[in-house]
């Protein structure tokens, strides 16, 4: 990955709920420093002059209580412990509510190349909204050769070979109303470990395909807004091949899965052959898959009734020749 | 043609896993398979149709072979209800 710059992190195209507000008021110089962690520090104690195991290269964050006790430290006209802080490489530090320090602060960060940013947010609101933001963008990461459709709401990315069907599965499947994410290449970020999100490894190549015979179209001007979606939490891993009538596929629901970074996916390998209706296998599979989310899981369910019927069948048997077993 | 007795030896009788290593053997032979219990008859190479014969333990079946390969792919499938279908 390419190294996160603090001017990256104000160039970040953020909404909403993300937003952080951020706004460069010092230093300007410094905005090429890097951030390498999302971690951040609250730096009450490297002010008060305690600098043993001080987190200098996360962002600081300087809440209310920080911010005042700079103001007496001002007033004081002691700026050591200041100095001595800004003499570790700082990614940068954030003033929150809208607050900014002194002058004297400004021109020892300025003198150590360290860019101040301030925000209108609550100190305990940007942490968490940093922090999100910033495991997202240091969130282990990998390219996969697919295309990622969400199918009645179920994230579905589906590989298999050049040539075998992908690009035209995924076109059936909008055409039918689901939504396209990315074709061709899809980038996966492992968020919080536990999770997989999928997206276009370019917003500007994301919502096309390439179908042969037809060339690039451009899904979004062909299908509208509703074909489309920018990022997908991928929940079912499909792998379309060839038929391979040498080949065992799964007859009765067996559990297959697979490993991305590290999460586990369900898999499903789909034979693709002429008379195949593969969208709408994918379609089956999408709604089988929300139905175990809910707890009915057909297979197991299917398999405890016969044990059931097969228990009473031979518990009705062992009465029957009672002569032999009483 | 060719006909083979057995018997269920497994506790859980014929449920979807052993169906499933049923017909993946019986899908390995060119000969079609069919399992009789009294009167039912059913294909051997339909996973439906071998649990809908409700084969619980002790159930006797009789596996029928036609084809070319007959011999071996009875031989086979009784060779499963010898292992209790690995269970």
């Amino acid at each position: 990955m390419k190294e996160f710059t603090v001017l990256d992190l104000l160039d970040l195209d953020l909404k909403e709920k993300n937003t952080l507000e951020l706004k460069c008021i010092g230093g300007r110089p410094g905005l090429s420093r890097v951030i390498t962690t999302s971690k951040i520090n609250r730096p009450g104690l490297t002010l008060s002059g305690f600098i043993q195991e001080f987190a200098y290269d996360s962002i600081q964050v300087f809440g209310k209580g920080e911010q005042a006790y700079l103001k007496t430290l001002e007033a004081k006209k002691s700026f050591n412990t200041i100095e001595k802080m800004f003499s570790f490489a700082i990614p940068t530090c954030v003033f929150c509510e809208g607050g900014a320090p002194g002058e004297e602060f400004i021109a020892i960060a300025e003198k150590s190349g360290c860019p101040i940013l301030t925000t209108g947010l609550q100190s305990g609101d940007f942490s968490l909204r940093i922090y999100q933001v910033l495991s997202d963008i240091f969130a282990p990461q990998t390219t996969i050769h697919g295309v990622l459709v969400e199918v009645f709401g179920v994230g579905v990315l589906i590989t298999g070979d050049s040539g075998v069907g992908k690009s035209e599965t995924a076109l059936e499947l909008i055409e039918r109303g689901h939504r396209l994410i990315s074709d061709d290449t899809v980038k996966l970020r492992s968020v919080t470990g536990n999770i997989l999100i999928g997206e276009g490894e370019n917003e500007f190549l994301a919502h096309h395909m390439e179908i042969r015979g037809l060339g690039i179209i451009n899904i979004t001007h062909l299908f509208g807004v509703s074909a489309i979606r920018d990022k997908k939490q991928v929940q079912l891993f499909v792998q379309l091949e060839e038929w391979d009538s040498n080949k065992n596929y799964d007859r009765v629901g067996e559990d297959l899965t697979t490993n991305i970074l590290d999460v586990t996916i369900p898999k499903l390998e789909i034979p693709v052959k002429p008379g195949r209706n593969v969208p709408i296998i994918i379609e089956t599979a999408a709604m089988n898959e929300r139905l175990k989310k809910l707890g009915y899981y057909s297979a197991k369910e299917f398999n405890q009734n016969v044990l059931k019927w097969l228990e009473s069948e031979s518990a009705r048997n062992l009465y029957y020749n009672n002569e032999d077993t009483f | 043609m060719i006909e083979k007795q057995v018997t269920v030896k497994n506790r859980a009788g014929i449920h979807a896993r052993p169906a499933a290593l049923i017909v993946k053997t019986a899908n390995s032979f060119t000969s079609n398979l069919y399992i009789e219990r009294d009167t039912m008859r059913i294909n051997g190479k339909s996973i439906m149709g071998i649990i809908t014969l409700g084969a619980s333990y002790k159930t006797e079946l009789k596996i029928i072979a036609e084809g070319a390969d007959e011999e071996l792919a009875a031989e086979a499938i009784e060779q499963l209800f010898l292992n209790r279908f690995e269970e």
